[in-house]
């Protein structure tokens, strides 16, 4: 189908242009083939989507039997309502939703990088194991640790309170960043630290001062996921946020979703898009950390 | 560095000792989230799950009933149903899409990034409920799906609303979200060796034979990294399966995933020591796959090393 010369990894990815003259009808013929299949593809796995915002701006009785991504008319009712069609504006819920994806972040952050650095940098009596359960923790299913926990937060009175959400962070619980930092310091030249030390410089310190300012792209990984995986979580807020002044946007939209009954589906989809967008800004100015973290670390 | 194969260099790894104390206070909030939110809740579980539990009275030890219980329980055996289906079609699926882009995408393809981005969104979104409402919309009775069915004359019927169907739709859900995976097969990608395409090229080999002796052997370990890590993330799925039923798991308890089932039983009906006892038979299972993975890929799995 190609030159055998451009059959590399992606290698080659960076300068495209790299082709054999003799050959280059041919391929420019089977590239533009698979640009054409590339292309469709996008479309079928975006139209989905694409439809959803589209529809958003179309009156509701224009919404069903319209397949296309025509827009005839521009009408921002859809959102108007939506915002307007719960016991609070939507913008309360996505306040909440702010409110617990900055608090695991910089839960995930601080915690996350300061047993990374233990892991990475330290000896200590039995460090394997503990680096073994470390891993082992990463693929616990939530299922096995959210009743008792449950049953632990309703007896200090937590529930209904972000807290359930926030507090597991800040005690490192997210261990794949612990994974994900740990493999980043590793690869931190160990001489920096020595050189400090001999300075005097103390383990806090060189922490502090060498290893965080260095570890940046993981803690840029750490926020970007953390961001991502926080808003779009749907299983603990349900659980712990019952009264509906405490919903996320994630918890609001469903409760939207099961009271409309199929009648409003332009403000369902209006606030549909409302709660993508965050999603999609942070993909397109993380997107770099995104990758990273995934070559890193194989992903999650 | 994956996690597995981190797991697997463990064992190797030599003794230290030194820095015990500086280490204590760096892993502090560690070692309380592992005590109080992670390891220690999960033995509590363990504990919960042989005894009968409501929140209001103290739980009664009951032995092996709740394990007993399951044996009768017909909407258990279907849950269960329902989730292996779900996860033994999905993930190969979702697998094979992932590798088929990875492959096309790797090979100095113009404008790499963009379709990278644009393949790799739909895995970042697809979990939200956003998505899994416009998914109920999309394969509705009126939805868009049967109107392009409807240009070529089939009349669909409604996806969501039918016992038979409503399953597939969050199998296409879940292929739907393969970027992850594309993207890891990508960065596998890169890390093949260009000599290797280059002495098979040399040796007359084309180019499915280079994709079958050079590509699969050389990415089989990240295959089978994506396969485990699929398979234990496909078990847990709940917030399609909730949206798109309603909390219900229906039409006909045919979308009853297996968490939704855990999460009626222990936070509908507080049936809290018969939901720990779920839990456990839901680790047992994912430990059975893992475990199985782990003994199969000896078999098709190439370590370089």
């Amino acid at each position: 189908m190609t030159d055998l010369s451009t059959a590399t990894p992606v290698a080659t990815a960076k300068k495209p242009a790299q082709k054999k003259m003799k050959t280059s009808v041919f391929f420019s013929w089977s590239s533009t083939f698979k640009h054409a299949v590339l292309i469709l593809g996008a479309l079928i796995m975006l139209y989905p989507v694409l439809w959803m915002v589209v529809s958003s701006l179309r009156p509701n009785d224009a919404i069903f039997g319209d397949p296309t991504l025509v827009l005839r008319t521009f009408k921002v009712d859809n959102y108007v309502n939506g915002w307007n069609a719960l016991t609070q504006p939507f913008g309360h819920y996505l306040i909440n939703s702010v409110i617990v994806v900055i608090g695991c972040i910089v839960g995930n952050l601080v915690a996350c990088s300061l047993a990374a650095y233990a892991f990475s940098r330290l000896n200590f009596r039995g460090k394997r194991w503990w680096f073994g359960i470390m891993l082992v923790t990463i693929m616990i299913p939530i299922h096995v640790i959210i009743v008792p926990q449950y049953i632990m937060f309703s007896k200090i009175g937590w529930v209904n309170t972000f807290l359930p959400l926030i507090v597991p962070k800040l005690l490192a619980t997210d261990a794949f960043f612990v994974f994900l930092m740990v493999q980043f310091i590793r690869g931190i030249p160990r001489e920096l630290d020595e050189a400090a030390r001999i300075d005097g410089a103390g383990h806090f310190r060189i922490f502090t001062q060498i290893i965080l300012p260095l570890m940046v792209p993981a803690l840029g990984t750490t926020t970007v996921f953390t961001f991502i995986w926080t808003w779009n979580d749907f299983f603990s807020q349900l659980i712990y946020l019952t009264k509906p002044e405490n919903y996320t946007s994630s918890l609001a939209l469903r409760s939207f979703v099961d009271a409309q009954s199929a009648t409003d589906w332009g403000a369902v989809f209006a606030m549909s898009v409302i709660s993508l967008v965050p999603v999609f800004l942070v993909f397109l100015f993380g997107q770099r950390f995104l990758l990273k973290g995934i070559a890193t670390t194989g992903g999650k | 560095m994956s996690v597995v194969s981190e797991l697997r260099d463990l064992k190797n790894a030599g003794k230290s000792r030194g820095d015990g104390k500086a280490a204590f206070w760096f892993l502090l909030p560690w070692f309380i989230g592992l005590f109080a939110v992670t390891a220690g809740p999960m033995l509590v579980s363990l504990g919960l799950s042989f005894t009968k539990y409501n929140l209001l009275q103290a739980p009664q030890f009951n032995g092996l009933e709740n394990f007993k219980r399951m044996l009768g329980d017909e909407r258990l055996l279907h849950s269960l149903g329902v989730t292996f289906l779900y996860v033994i079609v999905s993930v190969p699926l979702q697998l094979a899409f992932a590798l088929a882009l990875a492959v096309l995408l790797d090979r100095g393809v113009k404008g790499l990034s963009f379709y990278r981005s644009v393949y790799y969104l739909p895995s970042l979104i697809g979990g939200s409920v956003a998505i899994a409402v416009l998914w109920r919309v999309v394969f509705g009775a009126d939805g868009i799906f049967n109107q392009f069915l409807g240009i070529f004359g089939i009349h669909g019927q409604g996806w969501i609303s039918s016992p038979n169907t409503a399953i597939w739709t969050l199998i296409a859900l879940n292929v739907w979200t393969f970027g992850a995976p594309m993207v890891i097969f990508l960065a596998g990608l890169r890390q093949i060796p260009v000599s290797l395409y280059e002495a098979a090229s040399m040796d007359g080999a084309g180019k499915w034979r280079q994709f079958r002796s050079v590509t699969l052997p050389m990415l089989s370990p990240i295959i089978f990294f994506n396969l485990v890590l699929q398979i234990i993330h496909s078990f847990q799925s709940f917030t399609q399966a909730f949206v798109v039923s309603g909390g219900t798991g229906g039409p006909a308890d045919s979308t009853l995933l297996f968490s939704l089932y855990l999460y009626q039983r222990g936070f509908r009906n507080f049936d809290m020591g018969y939901a720990s006892a779920l839990a456990w038979l839901l680790v047992l299972i994912i430990g059975a796959f893992t475990a199985v993975n782990f003994w199969a890929s000896k078999y098709w799995v190439f370590y370089d090393d």
